[in-house]
C-alpha cells in the first residue's frame, strides 16, 4: 500500500516538479526582462519623475546609536585623521533637548537634498548641482574649493577636504581642496540599492530610516509622509528638503 | 586752469625707489611662500576648519575689495558729480582703486582650495550664482575704471571723461552693493540682513578714502608735492561723513539684530559674550575705527597729522570690522533646530574657535603688499599726480 502510494506520489511529484520547472524556465526570463526594462540603464539619464528622499523616524532613533554614521564612513571612505574639526562628517547625530520641556531627541543630519539648494545657487562654477532625481552632488572636476557652498548651506552639511587622501573607495572619489557632502549613496542608488546609512539602520533592526521615491504614491516613504506628520529642518527657509523627520 | 596742472611721475633717485620695491618684495615673497605652502599641504595648515571656512585671507581680501570700491569715490566726485577740487587726485583715486582690487582678488584666488583651477572659475560661470556674477562685476569694474583712467591721462580723450566715469560709477555701485549682499543674503544668523548693502557702501567710502589719503601723504613725504589745505579739508569732511555713516549703519544693524527676537542671541554674542569678537567690535570697529577718528575729524582746527592719524585708525578699525563680520559671523553656530539645545560630534550648537595661522596672515599681508607695489610702480611709470595739488581745477567736460 505504502509502496503504491509512494509510487503514485513520486509520479505526481515528478509531474509537478517538471511543470514547475518548465513554467519557471519559461516565465523567469520574462520576469527578468520586466525587471531590466523597469531599471534605468547606465547610459540613460535619471528621471525628473523620481524624487529620492529619506524619512527619519526620530522615535526609533536611539541616542548614542551611530550605526548610520559608521556605515556612511565605511561606504564613502571617510577616515578619522585625528583632526575632528577638519574631518568630514557626511552624516552626524545631533542630540537635541527642548529648552522649555526638556524633551530629548537624537537626529541624524546629512545633506537635506533640497529642491531649492542654496549650495547650487551660490556655486560660482556650477560644480554644486542637483540631479533630475533630486540628489544634490558636487562635480569634483570643476569645484574650485571656494567654500561658498559651505557658507550658504543652512544645514552645515558640506565639508571640504583639507589634505591629500589615499585608499579611497573607487565608487566615491574625493579630492584635496574640493567641497563634498552626502551623496545619498548615489552610486548605490544607481544600482537599485539603498543608501548605506539606511541599510545599516534596517540591518540593525532599528528601522528608523526609510529611503524611496517621494513622487511615487505607492512607495512606502510617500505613503508614510502622506499619512503621518513629518517635518523638514528649517522649513521656514522654504528649500523643500528631500529629507523629512517624524517625531520631532 | 586744468591745463596748468602738470602731472609728473614719482621722482627721486632710482636707488631709493628700488629700495622701496625691495622692501615691498619681502612681504610679497613671504606671501608667495605662504601660498605655495598652503597649496602643497592643503588648508590643513591654516586655522580654518569645517566650521570656520573663510579665514584670515578673506579678512584681508574683502577689506581690500571694499576699500577698492570706496577709493574710487574721489574720482567719481570729480568726474560724475562735478567737483573740480578733486580733479587733481582723480587719476590716483582710480589707480588706488584698481590696485586694491587686484590685491584683494589675488588673495581670493590664492585662497581657493583648488587654486590650480582658477581658469575654471573664470571660464565656467554659473549665471544663478551671485558669486559668479561678481566675477563679471569685477571684470566690468576693472575695465571701466581702466578706460576712465586712460581717458583722464589721454588729452585727446578728455572730453569723454564724464561718460566713462558714469559707466565706472554704475559698475562701482553694482560691485559694492553685491559685496554687501553676499553677506546679507546668507542664512547665517549674523548675516541675513539687507542692511549689509548700504552699510558696506558706507564702509567702502570710509576705508577707500582713508587708504587714498594715506597714499597721498606717502607720496608727499616721498617728494615735495604741495597739497592745498582746501583739498585736505575736503578729504577731512568726506572721511568724516563716511565714518559717521559707517557708525550709523553699524549701530542700526547691531540694534536691529538685537531688537528682533530671532536674531537677539547672535547680537548678544557679538555685543557682549563673544570674547575676542566683542572686544574687536567695541574697541576695534567702533572706538578705534569710528569714534576716535570722528573726534579727530570734527575738530574745527585742521591738522594734517590728525587727518593722517584718523585715516590710519579707520584702516585698523576696518580690518577689525572685517574680522568680526567674517570670522565672528561664522564662529556663531548655525541653528538648525530653533528652541532646542544642539550637540553633536560635528560641533553643532557650539561657538567655533579660530586661531589664524601664520601662513594665512602672511598671505593676507602679501595681498596688501601686492596692491602697494602696483601703486608704487604705476606712480613711478605714469604721470598720475600733479606736481602741485594747489591749483583749483576747472570742471571737466
Amino acid at each position: 500500500m505504502s509502496a503504491d502510494t509512494n509510487e503514485v506520489l513520486s509520479r505526481r511529484g515528478f509531474l509537478a516538479i517538471s511543470a514547475a520547472t518548465l513554467g519557471g524556465v519559461m516565465l523567469a526570463p520574462g520576469v527578468r526582462l520586466i525587471e531590466i526594462a523597469a531599471a534605468r540603464a547606465p547610459e540613460q539619464p535619471v528621471s525628473r519623475k523620481v524624487r529620492w528622499g529619506l524619512l527619519i523616524d526620530t522615535n526609533k532613533c536611539a541616542p548614542g546609536c551611530d550605526d548610520c554614521v559608521k556605515a556612511c564612513a565605511t561606504e564613502n571612505g571617510l577616515k578619522n585623521t585625528g583632526h575632528p574639526r577638519t574631518d568630514a562628517q557626511w552624516i552626524r547625530k545631533v542630540e537635541l533637548k527642548d529648552m522649555r520641556t526638556g524633551r530629548t531627541n537624537s537626529v541624524p543630519v546629512m545633506c537635506q537634498h533640497c529642491e531649492e539648494p542654496p549650495c547650487v545657487d551660490v556655486c560660482p562654477t556650477g560644480a554644486s548641482f542637483k540631479r533630475a532625481d533630486g540628489i544634490v552632488l558636487v562635480d569634483r572636476h570643476i569645484c574650485i574649493g571656494c567654500r561658498y557652498c559651505m557658507m550658504a548651506c543652512p544645514y552645515k552639511a558640506r565639508s571640504i577636504v583639507f589634505q591629500s587622501i589615499s585608499d579611497q573607495n573607487p565608487d566615491v572619489p574625493r579630492g584635496n581642496g574640493c567641497a563634498e557632502g552626502c551623496t545619498l549613496c548615489v552610486h548605490r542608488v544607481d544600482r537599485d540599492q539603498q543608501p548605506a546609512c539606511v541599510e545599516a539602520c534596517t540591518k540593525a533592526g532599528h528601522n528608523a530610516m526609510i529611503f524611496g521615491d517621494l513622487n511615487d504614491p505607492h512607495s512606502e516613504i510617500a505613503q508614510r509622509v502622506a499619512k503621518y506628520a513629518s517635518t523638514q529642518i528649517r522649513a521656514d527657509l522654504q528649500l523643500n528638503p528631500g529629507v523629512r523627520y517624524q517625531g520631532l | 586752469m586744468a591745463d596748468s596742472l602738470i602731472y609728473r611721475e614719482l621722482g627721486g633717485p632710482s636707488r631709493r625707489f628700488w629700495s622701496l620695491l625691495a622692501l615691498l618684495a619681502v612681504p610679497l615673497a613671504l606671501g608667495a611662500v605662504a601660498y605655495f605652502y598652503m597649496e602643497h599641504y592643503g588648508h590643513i595648515v591654516t586655522g580654518m576648519d569645517n566650521q570656520i571656512v573663510w579665514g584670515m585671507p578673506h579678512v584681508f581680501a574683502v577689506f581690500l575689495v571694499v576699500a577698492a570700491t570706496g577709493a574710487l569715490n574721489i574720482a567719481m566726485a570729480a568726474s560724475v558729480f562735478g567737483k573740480p577740487v578733486y580733479r587733481p587726485v582723480a587719476p590716483l583715486s582710480a589707480l588706488v582703486s584698481l590696485a586694491l582690487l587686484v590685491g584683494g582678488l589675488a588673495l581670493l584666488m590664492l585662497d581657493l582650495g583648488r587654486s590650480d583651477r582658477m581658469i575654471v572659475a573664470i571660464t565656467q560661470l554659473n549665471p544663478a550664482s551671485l558669486f559668479a556674477r561678481r566675477v563679471i562685476f569685477y571684470d566690468g569694474y576693472m575695465v571701466s575704471v581702466g578706460v576712465y583712467l586712460w581717458f583722464l591721462l589721454e588729452r585727446r580723450m578728455n572730453r569723454y571723461i564724464r561718460p566713462a566715469a558714469i559707466v565706472a560709477f554704475l559698475w562701482q555701485l553694482l560691485l559694492i552693493t553685491s559685496t554687501g549682499l553676499e553677506f546679507g543674503f546668507n542664512f547665517r544668523a549674523a548675516y541675513d540682513s539687507v542692511l549689509y548693502a548700504p552699510m558696506f557702501i558706507a564702509f567702502a567710502a570710509a576705508y577707500g578714502t582713508a587708504v587714498l589719503v594715506l597714499i597721498l601723504f606717502a607720496v608727499c613725504s616721498w617728494e615735495e608735492r604741495p597739497v592745498a589745505e582746501a583739498l585736505l579739508r575736503r578729504f577731512k569732511n568726506l572721511l568724516g561723513i563716511a565714518v559717521g555713516a559707517s557708525l550709523f549703519f553699524a549701530v542700526l544693524f547691531l540694534s536691529s539684530k538685537y531688537e528682533l527676537a530671532r536674531s537677539r542671541d547672535v547680537a548678544r554674542f557679538l555685543l557682549f559674550d563673544g570674547g575676542v569678537y566683542t572686544a574687536l567690535l567695541w574697541l576695534g570697529q567702533l572706538v578705534i575705527g569710528c569714534i576716535v577718528p570722528l573726534a579727530l575729524l570734527v575738530r574745527s582746527q585742521f591738522s594734517r597729522s590728525a587727518l593722517a592719524a584718523a585715516c590710519a585708525l579707520v584702516v585698523l578699525g576696518g580690518l577689525a570690522q572685517m574680522y568680526v563680520t567674517l570670522i565672528g559671523g561664522q564662529a556663531y553656530p548655525q541653528i538648525l533646530f530653533p528652541g532646542m539645545v544642539e550637540t553633536s560630534s560635528f560641533f553643532d550648537g557650539e561657538i567655533h574657535p579660530y586661531t589664524p595661522s601664520l601662513v594665512e596672515v602672511l598671505l593676507g599681508l602679501g595681498g596688501m603688499a601686492l596692491a602697494a607695489a602696483i601703486i608704487a610702480v604705476a606712480l613711478r611709470a605714469l604721470a598720475l599726480l600733479p606736481t602741485r595739488l594747489e591749483v583749483p581745477a576747472e570742471p571737466q567736460a
